[in-house]
């Protein structure tokens, strides 16, 4: 469109263009300058036409002022610029030259109609935006509503889901929300749990520490604790728990409420008990077993002063043969009825029984007055084995020996008070049984040297501590070193030298005779070898022989004849080079059997001689039947003899002896020669040999040898 | 429909949003009287707030016309707010029918307003996501529908950046999106600087104290800072720019003074 100079189009143009330098400025739009006019320049239209209209209508007015808010001129100072515009240039520039006064009231209308045609649009504008934002903000709110709706449809189904108990409590306690985790845990319906207090459910178990750190929490103090926690459920079982509560606190961090997480541990804690008591207990009496025992003997002898311990030691006496006979099934049966009735004899607190194995057990008492309490409790014991115990239809009569060692705690470790208890339940034992006995360290210490003895022979022999001494046989007739008796000694790394009475009842007891047996015989053996050797061609006086000692056990023993044997023929030597003593107590009543072996013997060319002769029931008709060559006189004919004048009924005792070894064939040795009084005598009444102090102590082989050669010589 | 990862937890409309107030600067009416109250209070310290934000929809004006000129026709425009006036889409779809625009915003009532606004606009979409997660953005099913990213993208991130701060690696979710766009894409970008703001930076600091009080700091980068963000694309002329200066249809002595803050600029991609 062209517009003429100065032509109504340009004025209306110059116009647009004024009114849009008023306005640009105050505009929020995004429109350029010359964009913002042309979109101006219709509406100074619609105004200039409403002006020189013929009949006037103020729409016109109403209509622009709308049109201002649609280009986003929202801000009332867009309109004051406007009406100023209008009011200034609308007639100057549109008005033409009809009537000022007519144009500059129609002017005046246009502008009041602006002013609200500009006022409804930017109310309606602004109602409608208000309106959208309010609708977008109740779309966003109800997303994000939905969208927690569904979160906590989450949370719900993880809390009700959950396989961990889940409770949620006030800070006074009041149980506000629990899963049905926790309801299955507790055994209990919703209302019923909900109804209690956080602080209703102590239980006796609780840790001490328990209600001090939920003080500490609901106070605010502290964050969270774990525990592990029992608690009682409504049928009176045990619930047992690992419990985590937390704190939680508001936006602004007040303390609001604790939460609990708890994992049923009841179940785990079952197992771990009946392991713990399957490790502790006995599984055939169920009493508590050795390792639970001294756990508590520790703790007992672990107490503070004051406090003493009482300890019975039982053994039941002759468990063994009711084994042997009955059977282990048997055996086992009057085991358990034992224990049932060891366990009612120690009921008070304080005291228990316990069994160490076998048919061992021990009752404790610990508290200030064991003394007493220690006694009563053995005799108790004592009480209820008397009456029988029936077994497989048989009254078994069970009788035991107790060993009590009672004492103030803090004195001595588990195992000496447990050795003690032990060395006297022996002694009781050996007193004849059926009895208790009370430790008493003399006692104890001898005991404890005997069972030093028996566990340290088996070393022994390893060690090589044993060593033989010989003692010389002379002949009475001739005063000739005929040979020697090999006597075992014991160096002993503490006690020194120990004779035979020492050790070898103590290596009968435990078997270990019959090995140390055969290692003596070896020696023996090869030393009288050596003296062959050294011998030489001396043969006036004949072979020296060694004698050793046989012990009824290894009399008994299956490999006598064989090792004999072997160990003769090993050292090169002839077997009656060689002569075993035995004593008459081991071969009283022997029958054939036994006698055996010793036949063999003698068969061979071993003499065989009748020890300690004359100190038991000498069956003297029996002598006949015994292969022995020798009798050797008990010590106790010769030391009468030592007294002058000599006893007459002895000197005819030991003439009778003698005569009748001598019809029988047989040679007497006698021992205990001290004078040479008693050896005139002896050699008088007829005796053959002789050993003992008169001639020369048991000594080194060296000894025998320079002896034998004086003899030689001499 | 399902609840983004990111949507808060609540809409809290008595919490002052960034993109109410920005409609507030332009003279609309969707906002609440607090985000009136913190917009009134910042511009106490810079009265010529509102003429940035006019100054920053001049420039994306021109800017989207210049890539429709070019021969783009995908919009991606991250950090949306409130539509107003001189839409993306309406620039866009005037210059060039059937171009696309998808608007991104991480604000709820930004978001669920612009669907209400684009319902009946079947080439335009919105997403609801956080610039800080590109890849939400790109994996979106607008994006899907809307944009075919084996072609060329004007990519506006028009006065959002400055609402990133380092901590949460800006640079990296720029360059994030720069990897997803084709040859030829276009990055628009204005953002807020003490340069150029015709004030001392002591009182302009009163504004961005404000927008730290309402929890949505407001993080101004110099000049060199800004420039980073267009690693990896080559400047189109006049580069980097006071926002009226870029490409400007009128003189720009007439420009408030304030019109002048901060920067502008456009880079396409090799």
């Amino acid at each position: 469109m062209t517009a003429e100079p100065d032509g109504p189009e340009d004025r209306l143009r110059r116009f647009a263009t004024i009114w849009s330098r008023a306005v640009f400025p105050v505009t929020s739009t995004s429109s350029t300058r010359t964009e913002f006019e042309a979109h101006l320049l219709p509406l100074a239209r619609r105004l200039s036409e409403a002006l020189l209209a013929r009949a006037f209508d103020s729409d016109a007015g109403r209509a622009v002022g709308a049109a201002l808010v649609d280009a986003h001129c929202t801000d009332p100072e867009a309109l004051s610029r406007t009406l100023d515009c209008v009011d200034a240039y609308l007639v100057l520039y549109c008005g033409g030259d009809g009537d000022q006064e007519d144009l500059r009231a129609r002017c005046a209308r246009l502008q009041h109609a602006m002013a609200a045609g500009f006022a409804r649009a930017l109310r309606e504008r602004t109602l409608a935006e208000q309106e959208a934002i309010a609708q977008a903000a109740l779309k966003a709110q109800g997303v994000v509503a939905q969208a927690l709706h569904a979160s906590e449809a989450r949370f719900r189904a993880v809390f009700e889901g959950a396989a961990i108990g889940i409770g949620m409590a006030d800070l006074d306690g009041n149980i506000l929300q629990v899963n049905g985790a926790l309801l299955r845990m507790f055994g209990v319906s919703d209302q019923t749990l909900r109804s209690r207090n956080v602080r209703e459910w102590t239980h006796p178990d609780d840790a001490p520490q328990t209600w001090r750190l939920y003080d500490e929490l609901v106070r605010g103090d502290r964050e969270h604790y774990h525990l592990e926690k029992a608690f009682y459920r409504p049928d009176g079982t045990v619930l047992w728990t690992n419990l985590t509560v937390s704190l939680l606190r508001d936006a602004d961090g007040e303390p609001q409420y604790q939460l609990a997480l708890m994992e049923d541990t009841t179940e785990r804690r079952l197992l771990n008990l009946r392991l713990r008591y399957e490790a502790t207990h006995d599984a055939l009496t169920g009493l508590p077993n050795r390792t639970f025992f001294f756990e508590r003997l520790e703790k007992a002898l672990g107490a503070g002063e004051g406090q003493r311990f009482g300890l019975c030691y039982l053994d039941l006496d002759g468990f063994k043969t009711i084994n042997d006979s009955l059977g282990h099934a048997a055996g086992d049966r009057l085991l358990v009825e034992v224990a049932d009735r060891l366990q009612s004899c120690a009921t008070a607190p304080g005291e228990m029984v316990a069994r160490l194995g076998g048919d061992e057990f021990v009752a404790l008492t610990t508290g200030p007055d064991t003394a007493g309490d220690v006694d009563e409790l053995a005799g108790r014991i004592m009480n209820a084995l008397l009456a029988p115990i029936s077994v497989d239809g048989r009254e078994l009569t069970v009788r035991g020996s107790i060993g009590i060692v009672e004492g103030p705690a803090g004195e001595r470790s588990p195992a000496e008070v447990l050795r003690s208890a032990d060395i006297t339940m022996y002694r009781a034992k050996s007193a004849g049984g059926n009895r208790f006995e009370l430790a008493d360290p003399e006692a104890d210490a001898r005991a404890i040297t005997r069972h030093g003895l028996t566990t340290a022979l088996p070393t022994a022999l390893e060690r090589g501590e044993f060593f033989i001494e010989y003692q010389p046989l002379v002949h009475l007739g001739d005063g000739s070193v005929r040979g020697a008796e090999a006597l075992v000694r014991w160096l002993h790394p503490q006690h020194g030298v120990l004779g035979p009475d020492r050790f070898i009842p103590l290596a009968e007891h435990t078997g270990l005779i019959v090995p140390l047996g055969r290692w003596v015989l070896e020696q023996s053996v090869r030393q009288a070898r050596e003296w062959r050797e050294l011998q030489g061609g001396a043969e006036a006086v004949g072979p020296l022989r060694i004698n050793v000692n046989l012990s009824p056990c290894q009399l008994t023993h299956p490999g006598l004849v064989q090792d004999t044997v072997d160990i003769l023929e090993r050292a090169g030597v002839e077997p009656d080079a060689l002569c075993l003593e035995v004593t008459e107590s081991a071969l009283i009543g022997a029958d054939d059997d036994l006698l055996k072996p010793l036949r063999r013997l003698a068969e061979m060319g071993v003499d065989i001689a009748l020890d300690d002769f004359g100190t038991g029931y000498s069956n003297l008709a029996n002598l006949r039947r015994l292969p022995v060559s020798i009798l050797k006189l008990d010590r106790s004919f010769t030391q009468s003899m030592q007294q002058f004048p000599a006893d007459p009924v002895d000197l005819k005792i030991v003439e009778g002896i003698v005569s009748l070894a001598h019809s029988l064939d047989l040679a007497v040795t006698v021992e205990g020669v001290e004078t040479g009084a008693q050896a005139d005598q002896l050699r008088i009444l007829g005796c053959d040999t002789a050993q003992g102090w008169y001639y020369a102590r048991p000594g080194p082989p060296e000894r025998l040898h320079e002896l034998a050669l004086v003899d030689a010589t001499g | 429909m399902e609840r983004p990862a990111w949507a808060p937890r609540s809409i809290d409309i008595s919490v002052p949003s960034v993109s109410r107030m920005y409609d507030y600067y332009l003279g609309g009416s969707h906002n609440f009287e607090v985000d009136r109250e913190a917009a009134r209070r910042a511009m106490e310290f810079m009265p010529g707030l509102p003429k940035i934000m006019q100054a920053n929809r001049a420039f994306m004006r021109r800017a989207v016309r210049y890539a429709a000129s070019q021969g783009v026709t995908q919009f991606l425009d991250i950090g949306s707010g409130i539509p107003t006036f001189g839409n993306v889409h309406e620039v866009a779809q005037a210059a060039r029918p059937g171009a696309r625009v998808v608007y991104v915003d991480h604000d709820p009532v930004a978001v669920a307003h612009s669907q209400a606004v684009l319902e009946a606009n079947d080439d335009a979409g919105v997403v609801a996501a956080d610039l800080r997660k590109p890849q939400e953005i790109l994996r979106s099913p607008e994006v899907e529908r809307l944009i075919d990213l084996n072609q060329p993208v004007a990519l506006l991130l028009v006065a959002i950046l400055h609402f990133v701060e380092d901590e949460d690696d800006p640079y990296g979710a720029v360059a994030e999106l720069r990897e997803a766009l084709a040859p030829g894409s276009l990055l628009v970008l204005t953002h807020a600087s003490y340069e150029g703001i015709p004030l001392p930076p002591e009182r302009a600091g009163g504004a961005v104290d404000v927008y730290e009080g309402i929890r949505n700091p407001l993080i101004m980068r110099s000049r060199e800072e800004i420039a980073r963000f267009f690693e990896g694309y080559d400047m189109v002329e006049p580069g980097l720019v006071a926002m009226p200066r870029w490409r400007p249809d009128t003189a720009t002595e007439d420009e408030d003074p304030y019109a002048f803050s901060g920067f502008a600029g456009v880079g396409r991609t090799a």
